[in-house]
């Protein structure tokens, strides 16, 4: 299973570092996005830097959804998914690999948008800097689950705008734990709490994607 | 195993896709180390059969064994092991060079990597081991699904509608490959609109109309 998924995520982190989607497509939509967010909310920096963690984690939920349709497009290019098919790969390997894979992609472009949220949103660096391990576990989370659902709406022939529908409510509570853990970090306040639902849902969804993958694969 | 067990036997082999039957009761026995054609017109039925002896599809009613797996209670992906597959759309990771995409392969496979370089020389891909894979003609494509199969080694070989976009000296080419397939032991099941014209192959024909094996 391991041996797998370290060559998927290898195969998808090449496939990107190739054809550079992630680096001229998604990290510039995030950072535009963040940029219409700071203007809409006016030119009170007191006001962008409360409301940065929120802002943060709804461009994130944007980019995650184009990067896990990304994702799956990948596998599912007309002929590749038979010719994959008949490999034969452990289903847990290739979920696995894939969500190693997407959080990396997803840290990057988090990185990205957390340099531009200090730019932009005028949120504190050392109150950034302190959230960084909750927000890089919080988007691993994202990529986990984002995998799962995203073999759940586009395993078969299912449409891609089924993505968001169903994941919005199963990212909810990550992106309020998420940005209550971010604002913490910046205002103070408890900071463990919201970890600790981050981090029960990591293994949630690992186990549940570990398990299911293959079924979804196959619906 | 007895090695006269066919490779393939299906009865009465029903394939539905949302109430639709993509294949209406197949009956049919194919050879080990055989060359078999699936001959008919579009919609026959062809590239439906070939998806369902590649456990690609499953089997809604009918019973069926592939390579020794059962097709209604078998472990599908056990089966898919033992195929190959090649698909008339070119089927890789577009943006992996040729050799990235036969390195999946082979390191998916546990194959050791120097079957790579043999199955490019093989098929007179090896100055194109470094293209990305979206910059190859599909008659080169062509050629590297054919490197992807001599990589994997599969016991039956599944390829749909193999060539099409194939000039006459890659379609000589291929035909010096399938007989060297089926020479080794394997077993080969192709599809196409019209029976072969190779005077080198002499395959079964097997003529599909609505769902359904039509003939010999």
């Amino acid at each position: 299973m391991i041996r797998i998924a370290r060559l998927v995520a290898a195969k998808d982190l090449r496939i990107e570092a190739r054809s550079r989607v992630l680096l001229w497509q998604v990290v510039p939509f995030g950072v535009i996005a963040l940029l219409l967010a700071g203007l809409a909310l006016g030119p009170t920096q007191a006001g962008h830097s409360t409301a940065g963690p929120g802002l943060f984690y709804l461009v994130t939920l944007f980019v995650t959804l184009l990067m896990i349709n990304r994702s799956q497009s990948l596998e599912n290019a007309a002929g590749t998914r038979a010719s994959v098919a008949t490999l034969g790969l452990d289903p847990a390997g290739v979920f696995l690999g894939k969500a190693a894979a997407l959080s990396v992609e997803l840290w990057i472009t988090g990185v990205v948008l957390l340099a531009g949220s200090v730019l932009v949103l005028h949120t504190a660096l050392i109150g950034t800097v302190h959230a960084l391990p909750s927000i890089l576990v919080t988007l691993t989370t994202l990529a986990v689950a984002g995998t799962l659902y995203g073999a759940l709406t586009q395993g078969g022939d299912g449409p891609a705008t089924l993505l968001p529908v169903l994941t919005l409510p199963a990212f909810a509570p990550l992106l309020i734990a998420g940005e209550r853990s971010y604002s913490a970090a910046l205002h103070g306040g408890a900071l463990w709490e919201w970890w600790v639902i981050v981090v029960v849902a990591l293994v949630a969804y690992t186990a549940v994607g570990i398990l299911l993958y293959g079924v979804l694969e196959e619906s | 195993m007895a090695s006269d067990h066919p490779v393939v036997r299906l009865v009465n082999a029903v394939v539905m896709s949302r109430g639709f039957p993509l294949l209406s009761g197949v009956d049919l026995e194919l050879e080990r180390g055989s060359l078999n054609v699936v001959t008919g017109a579009n919609g026959a039925g062809k590239t439906s059969l070939l998806r369902l002896l590649g456990g690609l599809d499953a089997l809604s009613s009918g019973a069926g064994e592939v390579a020794g797996i059962d097709l209604a209670h078998g472990d599908r992906r056990q089966l898919r092991r033992r195929v190959g597959w090649l698909g008339h759309e070119g089927s890789f990771y577009a943006d992996l060079s040729v050799r990235e995409n036969l390195l999946f392969a082979a390191r998916a496979l546990a194959r050791p990597e120097g079957d790579v370089d043999t199955a490019l020389r093989r098929v007179g891909l090896a100055h194109r081991a470094a293209t990305i894979t979206k910059q190859l003609s599909a008659g080169q494509r062509r050629r590297l699904g054919l490197a992807w199969l001599l990589v994997r080694r599969p016991e039956l070989w599944l390829l749909d509608e193999p060539y099409a976009s194939l000039d006459d000296a890659g379609r000589e080419f291929f035909d010096h490959l399938l007989a060297e397939v089926v020479d080794a032991g394997a077993s080969v099941v192709l599809s196409a609109h019209d029976a072969l014209r190779s005077r080198e192959l002499r395959p079964r024909t097997i003529r599909m109309a609505g769902g359904r094996v039509d003939g010999p």
